[in-house]
């Protein structure tokens, strides 16, 4: 009788065993650090998709961990040190090629998301234009429940959308501090405000002949004497002004 | 020649690789009525004890896995699931419940759920490639030396191992590749103690016979047409299955 000790299919079985490969925890397990921001310090978690979660410290330090768990529920351990790209990302105001984990949203929220990411630092769109922009030109309520459940704001800067009259609008930290983060990047709100009181929420320039958003760089370039206001794109086009190839205000149809 | 099922179960530890043992032997070696440091841990920091969690248990997840479906980047797949769903059924038990949680078995338990799940996904999908013919895909994290010692040491019983009918194979892994103990594999699979034994018996019998097919005729199952009477007593001879 063959005993098990000097089995050698059984010896063979056991050394069937092999450890997991390395890194497989980060497939599992989110994880988190925290980061200088433009506005204090942030809590980020990330996964090996990319940035998941962004989170002022001093508003959320308790419960950053619960919050991240409720939505994502994902293990969440602490990182040695930032993911590759966050740092320059913050300190710049420009995603870059930073790579962000999305999985959690819906198509729409997604969509929303990615249009918000193309609007460059120191400029604002009108809700509306993200939801021509994404194609569902009816969805403006809906952009805006997207916008604020943003999971990674600052980084996809849903700051940049506001009220075409000016109002900056709600947001994840609350409507000062997105007012603080679009006058530090330089947005010119009372510029903005005032022309929405004349009912101007587009500008051209006589010499070129091109409409724009009031922050476009291109509309603040226009010299005082050439500049016109519009009230809408069809009052611009009706008098000989074609809408800019860069910020893309035929995205909106009427203010 | 048959297998004493009793005999194999309290001494296959013995002819066992060292390496799964070390990773068995913090769970296996405590004594009973101890709290096991991963359940302590899990109880007080959910995040941290399932770190603890994790990296106790992968090695014994990662191998059941890759032997039961026998591709790397599948056992993988299902190791990572597995572990996330314990974690989310973590987020709902109550301290009393971690408490009592048997990790080991509890996380074979979800293994084998996951692998169930994702094989019935796959049998309403078209087939894939027959188990023996898809290499597996190299893992750029191990080096080509221990690359080839594992393709050496499991490739042709790994291979015997899928040949096996899912039942005796998943009996079979658990309790002498993991080296789970029957009464722990009989809760995993939810069936009699009794049947997990005749699993192994009947899957060891006929891993056995694979493992000396063409040359054993008695070995071999009466389907096999290849019965030319020859040497009975090679049950070592590996090379001669295929």
């Amino acid at each position: 009788m063959m005993t098990a000790n000097h089995d050698p299919l059984l010896t063979g079985l056991g050394a069937l065993s092999t450890d997991a490969p390395a890194g497989l925890l980060d497939r599992v397990a989110a994880r988190w650090v925290r980061v200088p921001g433009p506005i204090g310090e942030l809590t980020v978690a990330f996964t090996d998709h990319g940035i998941a979660y962004v989170r002022m410290t001093e508003e959320d330090a308790e419960d950053f961990a619960g919050s991240f768990r409720k939505r994502f529920a994902r293990p969440l351990l602490p990182a040695d040190r930032p993911p590759a790209g966050l740092l320059p990302a913050l300190r710049s105001g420009k995603p870059g090629r930073l790579r962000f984990d999305l999985r959690g949203l819906t198509g729409f929220q997604q969509d929303v998301l990615h249009a918000a990411q193309a609007i460059p630092k120191g400029q604002v769109r009108p809700y509306a234009w993200i939801a021509r922009q994404i194609g569902r030109p009816k969805a403006v309520r809906a952009v805006g429940s997207a916008l604020a459940n943003n999971p990674v704001p600052l980084l996809i800067p849903c700051h940049r959308v506001t009220r075409s009259d000016g109002v900056v609008g709600d947001y994840v930290f609350g409507s000062a501090t997105k007012e603080t983060l679009l006058r530090a990047e330089d947005v010119d709100l009372d510029e903005v405000r005032a022309l929405a009181r004349r009912h101007v929420f587009y500008l051209g320039s006589d010499t070129t002949g091109v409409v724009c958003f009031p922050t476009c760089h291109n509309a603040r370039r226009i010299t005082l004497e050439h500049r016109h206001g519009f009230r809408s794109l069809t009052e611009a086009a009706a008098a000989g002004y074609r809408p800019c190839q860069t910020c893309r205000p035929d995205m909106v149809l009427t203010a | 020649m048959s297998i004493n099922v009793d005999e194999c179960n309290q001494c296959s530890v013995a002819g066992v690789d060292t390496g799964m043992r070390e990773i068995n032997s913090r769970a296996g070696a405590l004594p009973p009525d101890a709290v096991d440091p991963v359940v302590r841990a899990l109880g007080d920091d959910l995040d941290a004890g399932f770190a603890e969690l994790f990296g106790t248990y992968k090695g014994l997840v990662f191998t059941a896995a890759l032997r039961l479906c026998g591709r790397w980047a599948d056992a993988e797949d299902y190791t990572a699931e597995a572990f996330l769903r314990a974690y989310r059924a973590l987020c709902d038990y109550d301290p009393e419940r971690i408490a009592a949680l048997r990790p080991r078995a509890w996380l074979m338990t979800i293994l084998m759920n996951v692998w169930r799940n994702s094989r019935r996904t796959a049998a309403r999908k078209p087939p894939p490639e027959p188990l023996d013919k898809a290499p597996d895909p190299v893992d750029p994290r191990e080096s080509v030396e221990a690359a080839a010692v594992r393709h050496e040491t499991g490739g042709e019983l790994a291979r015997l191992l899928s040949r096996l009918p899912e039942d005796q194979r998943t009996a079979v892994v658990l309790r002498h590749v993991v080296d789970l103990p029957i009464a722990e594999i009989a809760t995993v699979l939810g069936v009699p103690e009794g049947t997990v034994k005749s699993h192994i018996s009947r899957g060891l019998h006929r891993l056995r016979a694979l493992t000396t097919a063409p040359t054993t005729p008695h070995a071999t199952p009466s389907t096999n047409p290849l019965t030319t009477s020859k040497s009975t007593s090679h049950s070592t001879s590996q090379g001669g299955a295929r």
